[in-house]
């Protein structure tokens, strides 16, 4: 009898966690169905503004023959962002893993103070650098016309200071391996090529792409690089500028479109890679 | 607490004079027992090490002094002695001819870059003096030195940490260091939108700026910093720990025994980090916008009259906020504490299973416990990153809206980093955004580096075991 209870009671527990979850999932998908939805609207019939509804009236690939119709620059733009990606994503890794192999197997004099020093200047606002910044590129030419380079050398120049999660995870690769290589006579710098790196494909893998997808959303400093340089938005700029300074309510269906297109590259990479990524964030974020 | 960090900066500082004590003997005692060639290198940086057959060391040396005279000579000192009143010849104009005077903001910036030069030249020359105190005792030892291709070899090996190192610092050093310093004097100045070079000069205040932003008066920033702030303070709170239960009840929901498809619930709310969030947070927006989805249907089926105002109500738009930021949060969250969850000992809720306990209790102590030990120094980054969260509040309501109470053209929702923003690039008040920078590094501060020696996971690091 009572077990039976226990069961049923058991059983309806599940039923509402099974609705529960279906609720969450889709309030969490509600907004990007909409958009594709949007995306697909008629601009001819039913114009590129807000509207009550989510399913459109009318279908039709409108939005999307704007973007590829020489009307605006917006394939120039999706060059320029996966060309800063692209090159973001190899230089910071290559940058990331430098670092986080000296910190975590090097000792050397300086290294605790250089640690500290380094978490100190992660308080500051990232912000409060941008004229200066700004001006930096300048002298350099790397401003408006040359900003994609700009763009690059800024979000490389400092990643340095992001080897947290990287290093944790070498921390995790016993010494002793290193110890063994270099009684066998190997230098640092073999152990480091031929050793640790094969053994870090994950967390490799992982700092990747995170450096890969956050060119994606980098609104605040590229539009103050290219300034007033249509050529040299990244997507993230030029479509900001859709919805905020022009007239939005012309602008929005073409903004889901061209937000649909953005996020497939991006969404297909990351289902791909899931798995690293998930090692990362639950591996990394714990240790702070 | 207190009272242990303060004897430990007196021990730090003891060690640090009586390190440089030694370090001023060890310069002496090198000038006095070393023969002609160490005494040349007081002068020419590195000959020392070239004469005894150490180029590769003696010319890096070198290098670094000739480069240093280079640049103070050619460039750095015009700018160094001017840096006391950053510049005193106005930029004019002589017969419909421009002719530019000082420039306050090139003077400063390269006044600071001297200034490193100068300390980095004298950290390199107590390098060089240690350098051929070590040489020479060698020498006298009987010792060999190593060859210039045992010197160029160990930088793959024995001193692998200075190439690895060696371009990561430098980037960081110019593009983080060297802005971050500017900024912080700028500050202390007087450079806004009235003072901007080439066309005039700015000069130092003193702390003039930090008066303004805590004065109460007529034009005082007071006010309206200290309502930014507690906006900034109550967000970063809620944006924190709501999402942190909501996401640790939603993760162990998917673990619960009998639910099905674990990976498939999992899968969907990861999806939606993949997504760009300028394309996901602009939507979103526009969906509560008065003419928007969220009204338009309401409006439509008859719920409500007049649209509500998600955006134009201060109250609901902190609201709004918030609750849209759940939604950013929990799949970030549910994944962290997917992962944790599953690090907790089966036993220990078999063990309270036959003791009785309700699902609650488990939770209540078990789980609870366990997950605020182990994301302690988590909870804590995630909390400083919230008071920075600059993406969700400019994407959402872009720090709308406005009002007639705040001064600086601050608006209800912006954190400190936004109005940072805005007074850079609205309305280039510089000296003022720099004060609010130095504001947020050191409430930042406060926290992490304050409640971080709190944590138990800090104190008590075996606590859990």
């Amino acid at each position: 009898m009572i077990k039976t209870g226990y069961k049923t009671k058991k059983a309806i527990g599940n039923v509402f966690a099974y609705i529960f979850l279906i609720l969450i999932c889709i309030i969490w998908l509600f907004p990007f169905v909409g958009l594709v939805l949007q995306s697909f609207r008629s601009y001819a019939t039913e114009y590129g503004g807000m509207v009550s509804y989510i399913v459109p009236k009318q279908f039709s690939l409108d939005n999307y023959k704007f973007m590829f119709s020489g009307e605006t620059n917006f394939l120039l733009w999706y060059k320029n962002t996966v060309t800063i990606a692209f090159f973001v994503s190899l230089l910071q890794t290559m940058v990331i893993l430098c670092v986080s192999y000296a910190l975590s197997r090097m000792r050397f004099a300086g290294r605790t103070l250089l640690m500290k020093s380094w978490l100190i200047l992660g308080l500051f606002p990232g912000f409060l650098t941008m004229i200066c910044l700004y001006f930096l590129l300048k002298q350099f030419g790397l401003t408006q016309a040359g900003a994609i380079p700009g763009l690059i050398l800024v979000s490389v120049a400092s990643s340095g200071m992001g080897y947290y999660v990287c290093k944790g995870y070498f921390d995790t690769i016993p010494k002793a391996l290193d110890e063994a290589a270099r009684i066998d006579g190997a230098s640092r710098a073999r152990i480091f090529f031929t050793m640790t790196i094969p053994m870090s494909k994950p967390i490799i893998i992982y700092t990747a792409l995170v450096a890969f997808m956050a060119p994606w959303n980098d609104y605040i400093f590229a539009s103050y690089v290219a300034f007033g340089h249509d050529k040299s938005y990244n997507v993230a700029v030029a479509m900001y500028r859709w919805m905020n300074t022009n007239d939005y309510q012309g602008y929005f269906t073409r903004f889901c479109a061209g937000g649909v297109l953005i996020a497939i590259p991006v969404t297909i990479l990351f289902m791909f890679l899931q798995k690293y990524y998930v090692e990362g964030v639950t591996g990394g974020a714990v240790k702070g | 607490m207190a009272h242990g960090s303060k004897t430990k900066n007196k021990v730090t500082l003891a060690t640090l004079l009586s390190a440089l004590g030694n370090d001023l003997k060890m310069i002496g005692l090198t000038f006095k027992e070393g023969d002609i060639k160490t005494k040349l290198s007081f002068i020419i940086m590195g000959l020392g090490p070239i004469l005894r057959g150490q180029i590769l060391i003696g010319l890096v040396l070198m290098l670094a002094q000739a480069l240093f005279f280079w640049y103070i000579k050619g460039f750095g000192w015009a700018y160094l002695s001017k840096i006391t009143t950053l510049g005193t010849v106005a930029t004019q104009k002589i017969k419909r001819k421009t002719v530019y005077g000082d420039n306050s903001f090139l003077i400063l910036l390269f006044g600071v870059l001297s200034i490193f030069a100068v300390i980095a030249i004298i950290t390199l020359w107590r390098l060089n003096v240690a350098e051929n105190r070590k040489e020479e005792l060698a020498l006298k030892a009987g010792k060999k030195l190593p060859t210039n291709l045992e010197t160029f070899t160990s930088l793959f090996d024995k001193n692998f940490d200075k190439t690895l190192l060696l371009l990561p610092v430098t980037g960081i050093f110019v593009f983080t260091v060297l802005p971050i310093v500017f900024m912080i004097f700028i500050a202390f100045t007087n450079y806004d939108s009235n003072h901007q070079p080439p066309a005039n000069l700015f000069t130092w205040v003193g702390l003039e700026n930090f008066k303004e932003l805590v004065s109460f008066g007529n034009q005082g920033l007071g006010p309206t910093f200290f309502k930014v702030l507690a906006w900034t303070l109550v967000w970063a709170f809620f944006a924190t720990f709501i999402d942190y239960f909501l996401g640790l009840a939603v993760a162990i929901l998917i673990n619960k025994k009998g639910i099905k498809f674990k990976k498939l619930w999992r899968t969907i709310l990861v999806m939606t980090i993949a997504v760009p969030q300028f394309v996901s947070l602009l939507y979103v927006a526009k969906m509560f916008a008065n003419d928007g989805l969220i009204n338009g249907f309401l409006k439509s089926v008859g719920l409500i009259e007049n649209s509500i105002p998600f955006w134009s109500n201060p109250m609901l738009a902190r609201i709004t906020i918030i609750v849209i930021n759940i939604w950013i949060g929990i799949p970030y969250l549910m994944l962290i504490a997917t992962g944790l969850l599953m690090n907790i000992p089966e036993d220990l809720y078999e063990s309270a299973r036959i003791d009785g306990a309700s699902p609650w209790q488990m939770f209540k102590s078990i789980t609870l416990p366990y997950m605020l030990f182990v994301t302690g120094p988590f909870l804590l980054t995630q909390f400083t990153g919230n008071l920075n969260n600059f993406g969700v509040i400019f994407l959402l309501s872009g720090g709308g809206p406005g009002t007639i109470s705040y001064a600086g053209n601050a608006g209800t929702t912006d954190l400190l980093v936004t109005w940072l923003y805005k007074m850079t690039v609205n309305d280039s008040n510089y000296k003022m955004a720099s004060v609010i920078g130095i504001m947020v590094f050191i409430v930042t501060a406060i926290f992490a580096l304050g409640v971080y020696g709190l944590l138990p996971s800090v104190k008590d690091e075996e606590g859990f075991q």
